[in-house]
């Protein structure tokens, strides 16, 4: 808009070092993940100046178990985050839009429910599952992770909806629209940016859960967080190894959260006020 | 004027609106109310899964030996130092992270995934590199940074265990935070802020006095849900520290009865005891911000 | 036309269609240790010769592999077939019925080529309950090339006094070099292990015949002061939190010049794609002050059958294959000798060309040898087990135990208040486990 170039240059210098010293250790596993494991562990670090290799990732992915994890992670996640939205957008929006005096404390119950350890809960939920064959099960994992995750997509869309400006809604009323209009034409639009944040941020949270996907999960629903439980802590050297892991498992939902980002954007440019 | 506000006018709503919320609840009821029952339950029975043959009701035992037993009044104190230190960093990174990315710079999308790519890594694989890759005292980056500037490595587990592990966390967090804020900051009606600009008020004052108050309702946001994950913390002490009294807090107790001792009933109680504590501390929360959660 | 589709759509669905022969399918829990990994990718092998059998595997790392075994086999969840244990958790399984008895695996299984304290550490009552895969003792670890340098010589059976004054010695910060290196991460199966054996070498145990926990007697006074001075004036810096991968890093690295530890370390610092100190690293028999125990622990990962299992004879099956005498010799080819899972059968340390390829082949036997769980103390002592005790409340005990020490090394606490919270806090668990009613 209006800025001087040396304010741009600026802030673009600061906000870039800011973000590399964020993603710095990220990016440090991913350069260690083209190193031998003898040069992993090397002291001083090595940065640019090592043999790259691919062992890591080739033994990563030799027996097929990456492809059949992350097809798992995919459905877990993707199945978990599409249930609660289903369940969460109605809600927030009845919250946001007509609201009650309970509408508070359902708000706050809904929180309540994350304040058991999931850990505190292994065992009886771990019965539940075994009698009714839900062990090793892709739904009975995407079940739990959608209970877990429901309260907060329930507050952030809740929050989302109560911030979109009125002035909107005013100009769609001059102009004549009607109730269902407003919120299909004009309202609808304008929440899409804060539904697509709340699914990608459900997604990650369902994608990085290293609890119940873990433990309840033998190996037809191993998702990927099993499948990196198997390169960490061996006997010996394993950080080089471990690091391409890590990277495999995360490359999908970088590549997601690439692709939902220019959607984000795309949402957001609405100077639909003046 | 929000819309919400506007909507709400239209009082026929009302009634379709218990329908939309009717099958979240029902979902959360079910998943909620029968674990909690059973945890209540098995709290009050002497139930250890390597000796099957002696359970039976055992009535408060489990919450008097949790009680009387020196690791619990540390374990509450590390749970609220952690959580302090995590929103407290965070918050403060987040909004950094959040002014920086807001403004005229170049790049916006590749540093947004940047900022965000902490939040994918794997919360035990986190805990393990950090650990060994960065603060390693012997071959860790860290230590080859202060050995750059004529420093002693700094032994982070042994003398300051729950920092390291707070930054471990805030790390973990710190895209969260910054997503919120930033998504927030740019509903913010610019012209409002280029007006005050022209007026000739400064960037500090603008932050102050017009920013900041638009942030309390996503901040409020950030400090409920990291608050209740925070709680719940323990796989990175598990990798890190394996606990101990400068380290332990709450979630690695009860995760030490359920998954180290086999000890179901203590690891009831102590999950219960979580709960209790976690009600207080969002009571407290509610309390402190539950004014911005309100339109 | 109609014709046509429909022979098509026949044909592809009988292509579909499963085979008519019935298959087991064998879900195997295992650890993640470099010798699991090689039996699952030579497992096709296995499924080649066993039409019938189809194998599926589960490999997770140490810790969180125990936790999922123990809670499916103690709720019988019945998802595994076979499981992976150590000798920690034969006794106590054994004793509770939650294991298939092995006794007669058969003649080609040649049980008595297992190595004798290997075999009675997966056996409870004489019958044998698991089936070894590898197995491990301790041995002393040391450059060659320092002690060469500074003039000393590694006796043949050292002392702890002896590493000691080797320690010190070779102690160099400036150039990066660590007089020795030990286990301090804190947990039952990290430090506690070698914290364990060493006081069973200095005449402690762990608790006396009527489970009174022994952290005030003179010889764990020893000991800790032994373990936690050697770490604080000669270890690394950030030993506390260095377990054995850790440690392993740093040896590999050059770091330490001496280093007790499990004998599994041996291939790794003999192999120079591994190692930097490939050539100068020496092996040395775990320290005995002559009090009648040496510092050797004994630990095995064995393959279990839960007693709950339908499918015990194609468990079996793989069982005799993977853990049989005949495994090595498909091992050898494939990736080498140094690759065979060491520590269970003596027909391996009789083979010339295994003792050729290790040069830590006897260390590591005379180790497994020396060792004795079911005594572990001269004093007698109610619980078996050198590094652990066979005690369902190990895990929580040790976990403390270990922090408290951990904490001691890191110099948070004394040796002395670190010993009094140990007595204390090892009490307190029996007490509230019922041992003393």
């Amino acid at each position: 808009m209006s800025a001087r170039p040396r304010n741009r240059a600026i802030a673009t210098l600061l906000a870039w070092g800011a973000s590399l010293a964020i993603a710095f250790p990220l990016l440090w596993t991913l350069l260690t993940s083209f190193k031998t494991e003898l040069e992993a562990v090397a002291f001083p670090p090595r940065f640019l100046s090592f043999d790259w290799t691919l062992a890591n990732y080739r033994g990563a992915l030799a027996d097929g178990e990456y492809l059949h994890a992350l097809v798992n992670s995919v459905i877990i996640a993707g199945g978990s985050s599409a249930l609660v939205l289903a369940l969460a957008i109605p809600a927030a929006w009845a919250m946001a839009f007509a609201p009650t005096r309970r509408t508070r404390s359902v708000l706050l119950w809904m929180l309540s429910t994350k304040m058991l350890p999931p850990v505190g809960v292994f065992i009886p939920i771990f019965l539940f599952y075994r009698d009714w064959g839900l062990l090793d099960s892709r739904i009975g994992i995407a079940l739990l992770l959608a209970a877990g995750n429901l309260p907060i997509a329930a507050w952030m869309l809740f929050s989302n909806f109560r911030e979109v400006p009125g002035e909107i809604l005013e100009a769609a009323r001059m102009d004549g629209a009607s109730l269902r209009q407003e919120i299909v034409t004009v309202l609808a639009p304008l929440a899409l940016p804060g539904i697509a944040s709340t699914f990608f941020l459900v997604f990650t949270l369902a994608w990085n859960e290293s609890f119940w996907s873990l433990n309840l999960a033998t190996t037809e629903a191993a998702p990927l967080t099993a499948f990196i439980a198997a390169f960490s802590s061996p006997q010996g050297l394993f950080w080089a190894r471990l690091s391409a892991a890590s990277i495999l498992s995360i490359a999908p939902v970088l590549l997601i959260g690439w692709l939902c980002q220019r959607q984000l954007v795309r949402g957001l440019t609405f100077g639909a006020v003046k | 004027m929000t819309a919400a506000l506007l909507i709400r006018r239209r009082s026929y709503l009302q009634g379709p609106a218990r329908l939309l919320i009717t099958p979240a609840i029902l979902f959360l009821v079910v998943a909620s109310i029968a674990p909690l029952f059973a945890t209540i339950k098995f709290s009050l029975t002497d139930y250890r899964l390597l000796s099957p043959g002696t359970s039976g009701f055992a009535g408060l035992t489990n919450y008097a030996h949790l009680l009387a037993s020196p690791d619990f009044i540390p374990a509450m104190v590390n749970t609220l130092a952690l959580i302090a230190v995590v929103l407290a960093a965070t918050i403060a990174g987040g909004l950094v992270l959040a002014l920086l990315l807001d403004g005229p710079v170049i790049g916006r999308g590749a540093l947004r995934l940047l900022v965000i790519s902490p939040f994918f890594v794997m919360p035990p694989v986190s805990a393990l590199l950090w650990k060994n890759l960065l603060m390693q005292p012997v071959s860790g980056f860290f230590a080859w940074l202060s050995g750059l500037a004529g420093l002693q490595a700094f032994d982070w587990f042994a003398h300051a265990p729950l920092l390291s592990i707070a930054l471990i966390v805030a790390w973990q967090w710190l895209p969260f935070a910054a997503l919120i804020l930033l998504t927030s900051l740019q509903s913010f009606d610019h012209e409002l802020r280029e007006a005050a600009q022209l007026d000739g008020a400064s960037p500090l004052a603008i932050l102050r006095h017009l920013v900041l108050p638009h942030l309390t309702r996503p901040i409020a946001i950030v400090v409920m849900i990291e608050t209740i994950f925070l709680i719940g913390v323990f796989a990175e002490i598990l990798v890190t520290t394996g606990g101990g009294a400068g380290s332990t807090n709450l979630a690695f107790l009860v995760y030490s009865q359920a998954m180290l001792q086999y000890d179901i009933g203590a690891a009831s109680a102590a999950g219960l005891i979580a709960v209790v504590f976690a009600n207080l501390l969002a009571i407290f929360l509610v309390r402190a911000v539950g004014r911005s959660l309100d339109a | 036309m109609r014709a046509c589709w429909g022979l098509l759509a026949t044909i592809a669905l009988s292509a579909c269609a499963p085979g008519g022969e019935s298959s087991t399918t064998l879900t195997i829990a295992t650890v993640n240790n470099d010798d699991m990994v090689r039996l699952k990718s030579l497992s096709a092998g296995f499924e080649a010769s066993h039409p019938r059998i189809k194998l599926k595997w589960v490999v997770l790392e140490e810790n969180i592999l125990r936790q999922k075994v123990t809670t499916d086999v103690a709720i019988s969840g019945g998802q595994y077939d076979v499981v992976t244990i150590g000798a920690y958790e034969v006794p106590i399984w054994a004793k509770r019925r939650w294991l298939k008895s092995l006794d007669d695996l058969g003649p080609s299984y040649r049980a008595d080529d297992l190595i004798a304290p290997v075999r009675a550490a997966v056996s409870y009552q004489g019958v044998q309950y698991a089936a070894p895969f590898n197995a491990e003792g301790t041995m002393t670890m040391y450059r060659t090339d320092l002690f060469r340098r500074a003039g000393l010589t590694m006796p043949a059976r050292p002392s702890w006094e002896d590493l000691a004054h080797a320690a010190a010695a070779l102690n160099d910060p400036t150039h990066g070099v660590y007089g020795i290196c030990l286990r301090g991460k804190a947990g039952w199966g990290e430090n506690m292990a070698s914290i364990l054996t060493m006081a069973h070498s200095y005449g402690a145990r762990l608790v006396d015949e009527h489970w009174k926990p022994q952290f005030d007697t003179p010889e764990w006074r020893r000991t800790i002061d032994m373990y936690v001075g050697l770490l604080r004036k000669w270890g690394p810096p950030g030993a506390a939190a260095n377990g054995f991968n850790e440690n392993l890093a740093l040896f590999s690295q050059g770091r330490c010049a001496i280093w007790f530890d499990s004998t599994v370390a041996a291939p790794f610092l003999s192999d120079p794609a591994k190692s930097k100190v490939a050539d100068s690293v020496g092996f040395a028999p775990a320290p005995d002050e002559g009090l009648g125990r040496s510092a050797s622990w004994l630990w095995t990962w064995a393959f279990a059958i839960p007693a709950s299992s339908k499918k015990a004879p194609a468990a079996e099956e793989f069982i005799r294959w993977a853990a049989g005498p005949d495994y090595a010799g498909v091992v050898a080819p494939h990736a080498g000798w140094l690759a065979v899972p060491p520590g269970t059968r003596t027909s391996l340390y009789g083979n010339p060309a295994y003792r050729h390829a290790a040069s830590f082949a006897d260390v590591t036997l005379r180790s497994i040898n020396a060792a004795n769980p079911g005594q572990p103390s001269r004093l007698p002592v109610p619980y078996i087990g050198v590094q652990y005790a066979a005690i369902p409340e190990w895990q929580g005990i040790g976990t403390e135990l270990g922090q408290q020490f951990s904490a001691a090394i890191a110099g948070r606490v004394s040796t002395e208040d670190a010993l009094n919270e140990a007595q204390a806090a090892t009490r307190r668990q029996l007490a509230d486990a019922g041992y003393y009613k």
